[in-house]
């Protein structure tokens, strides 16, 4: 079955929902590298017409990647609430994303229509948004999770201290801790990318935490972020792990790219909760997921990057993650060539995670070759602050020393809470008051004398 | 980077735990002025950006470096890949991958056979080449000489990705290649070297069937100590037919010629 449609005295067809998908896409240049982005802009328009014509209902029945072939898919469909689809089972895609900006539809209207909904019919209205549709979505959406602090309250933006070492020093990482810590960061997680993914080294991290958490008795969860299976062995030796952490990829294909199966997920989850160092009801894994990662690892199989993220979000929802974030500008400019494609990934991406359902957050970030620099970060990170965006990251200086990016710093998180009169978790906000890093108002006060219980942290090993 | 004139400034405050910077090259203890950055800190963000941008897009001169090669009495040639232009290379990573069809033809003209094929290309740091390729050449090409194996003319790419070295490889039927290449410029560092090596390269080679030393530099990797690791890791690969994973999994034995 195919799809058509006629503008400017022209008919484009679409032989599938797949390439139906990817041409209405806006442009990308991962897409373009594929070979399935539009030919002009107005086959993409025409493709977007199609699509805004296209009843929810057909996504039932038309998947992009086989249910026989791809594991993904049928936990997609498996996992469809045909209840919760019942509120806008009548809609078309262009009467959906109307559906979604009316003044009617309302938090609890979205979070309970959200398993109703498939990743691509939420890719799908997302292709026919304007950022400020985007924006206004996310931000009535309300997604709370918890673990030590509670992310995603009305008001709060969180953030993760990412204080990253190339030797995975633990006085390196301590020493930016506390300066994260100084400036009021980290209520998400204290979240270390490993330069070595190793068991010994995730433990070493981990054991070093732990002793700051125990002697300041800061409501904070930890994460070192290598693979699941490191994790796994590091639950086995009986380490403090909080969270566990796994890159995802929206096909089955792709994820065994990244050396995972549902199955293997299904494993890691079960471990992490039998630590039981959540409170009931908790939330024990964090993912992270960007687009182009399926192409970069040949794995798309002929779908458009941005439907590929939302199936990553199918994915992560079956876990009930703490923490989810995109990392947007980190493939690269293969995928995403500008801070234009950037930005708009990143609100894209925002959105379709709350839509589903998820705490999504975002690491706003770019590379040294792509053709980006601070202010589109700035306009990036303010647009997602007033979409509500769950948490960001925060850098020393937005300079990862070991992963050689640049991202969100100390300093933005205290700027977008500023300018848009955001907090930090409960919970973390009454622990930096109590310690006096920040005074009664929840000003922060700079003083080092504030770090003398942690210092141990840099004397003892 | 410290705030340290912070003190002129009545406007913006230092973060009074500077020493912590014993610990770690990351950007702590900026200061700060209201959330935002102190002046110099903020500029200083600036410079390292400045440096690792103009890395990246600033022309390799192919032509200038093959002379310089030659000059040294080394055969050069200088080709380019099928990326057209820098916003190209950047987007469409496939054709950086493979030889322009002129250069293609001229690398098809009749030449001595190659065992080893010696490829330089800009790769995502045209700074890192002209600053840290000739060091490495200098200590490499006499090592390899030394052997007794051919060596291809040394190869200089524009627009060239690590699996140009396949395409150049093929066309000599080399038994396996080395490419010098430009790494993706950090902020702290837009001048890193990286040396790909690969066995029986040939056009569809993945990554895992190469061997990498990388971070080569005048601190970090000395390109002199680069060049001897990668004289030894191509040993190992004449004296195993192996490169990349498989290669790491057998035994590290002392190549014989070297001793």
């Amino acid at each position: 079955m195919g799809f058509s449609h006629t503008l400017g005295g022209t008919t484009y067809r679409f032989g599938d929902l797949r390439t139906l998908l990817a041409k209405a896409t806006p442009l990308r240049s991962g897409d373009v590298l594929a070979g399935l982005a539009a030919q002009d802009a107005a086959e993409r328009v025409a493709a977007r017409m199609a699509l805004a014509d296209l009843p929810l209902r057909h996504f039932l029945n038309e998947a992009v990647i086989p249910y026989e072939s791809d594991e993904v898919t049928r936990l997609i469909v498996d996992q469809h609430d045909n209840a919760a689809f019942a509120a806008v089972a009548s809609l078309t895609v262009g009467a959906f994303r109307e559906w979604l900006l009316s003044d009617a539809t309302d938090a609890a209207m979205l979070a309970a229509v959200s398993r109703g909904l498939t990743p691509e019919m939420v890719a799908a209205v997302c292709k026919i948004m304007r950022l400020q549709d985007l924006v206004t979505v996310s931000a009535k959406c309300e997604v709370v999770t918890r673990f030590r602090c509670t992310i995603g309250l009305p008001g709060t933006m969180s953030t993760r201290l990412q204080p990253n070492h190339p030797l995975d020093d633990p006085k390196g990482v301590a020493a930016s801790i506390l300066d994260g810590l100084m400036y009021g960061v980290g209520d998400a997680t204290i979240g270390i990318n490993p330069a070595s993914d190793d068991a010994d080294t995730m433990m070493r991290l981990l054991d070093m935490i732990e002793t700051l958490r125990l002697a300041s008795n800061a409501p904070i969860q930890s994460c070192v972020l290598a693979h699941v299976t490191t994790a796994l062995k590091a639950i086995e030796r009986r380490a403090p792990v909080d969270l566990v952490f796994q890159s995802l990829a929206g096909t089955e294909e792709a994820n065994r790219g990244f050396g995972i199966t549902l199955a293997l997920l299904d494993e890691a989850y079960a471990a992490a909760e039998s630590l039981g160092r959540y409170p009931a009801g908790g939330n024990v894994m964090y993912f992270e997921t960007g687009q182009g990662s399926e192409l970069s690892s040949s794995g798309h199989c002929g779908v458009d990057q941005q439907t590929l993220e939302a199936r990553c979000y199918a994915v992560a929802r079956r876990y009930r993650p703490l923490l989810v974030n995109t990392v947007v500008g980190f493939i690269g400019p293969e995928y995403l060539y500008d801070g234009k494609q950037i930005m708009r990934a990143g609100l894209e991406d925002h959105f379709c995670g709350k839509l589903l359902g998820l705490p999504m957050g975002c690491d706003v970030c770019y590379t040294n070759h792509a053709e980006a620099d601070q202010d589109d970060m700035d306009a990036l990170l303010t647009l997602l602050g007033v979409a509500g965006c769950t948490y960001i990251m925060g850098v020393p200086g937005a300079d990862d020393i070991m992963l050689n990016y640049q991202s969100t710093s100390f300093h933005d998180a205290l700027y977008v809470r500023k300018v848009l009169g955001k907090r930090a978790a409960p919970e973390f906000e009454a622990w930096l008051a109590a310690t006096g890093i920040s005074d009664a108002r929840g000003e922060l006060r700079f003083e080092p004398a504030r770090l003398m219980p942690a210092l141990p942290l840099l004397g003892a090993k | 980077m410290s705030g340290t004139d912070d003190k002129t400034l009545a406007t913006s405050s230092s973060d009074d735990w500077t020493w912590l910077s014993r610990y770690t090259e990351a950007r702590i203890a900026l200061g700060r002025c209201g959330p935002g950055l102190p002046t110099s800190a903020h500029l200083a963000f600036q410079a390292a950006h400045a440096e690792a941008r103009d890395a990246v897009l600033k022309p390799f001169d192919a032509e200038q470096f093959t002379a310089e090669i030659a000059a040294r009495g080394w055969p050069a040639l200088a080709v380019h890949s099928r990326a057209t232009d820098r916003a190209t290379y950047l987007q469409r990573p496939d054709e950086g991958r493979l030889l322009s069809s002129a250069s293609e033809a001229l690398l098809s003209e009749p030449r001595p056979p190659a065992d080893i094929a010696i490829v330089v290309a800009d790769g995502l740091s045209s700074r890192a080449v002209q600053v840290n390729a000739l060091p490495v050449l200098e200590i490499l090409l006499p090592l390899l000489a030394a052997t007794g194996r051919r060596l291809s003319p040394v190869i200089v790419a524009s627009q060239g990705r690590v699996a140009l070295a396949d395409h150049v490889g093929e066309l000599f039927g080399a038994s396996a290649s080395i490419i010098l290449i430009g790494e993706r410029p950090g902020l702290s560092a837009a001048d890193s070297l990286g040396l790909y090596l690969t066995w029986l390269p040939r056009r569809g080679r993945v990554d895992s069937e190469r061997n990498c030393i990388s971070n080569v530099r005048q601190g970090g990797l000395p390109p002199a100590d680069a060049a001897k690791q990668a004289a030894n890791l191509l040993a190992r690969m004449f004296q195993h037919q192996a490169a990349g994973v498989s290669l790491a999994r057998l035994p590290q034995l002392p190549p014989p010629e070297e001793r």
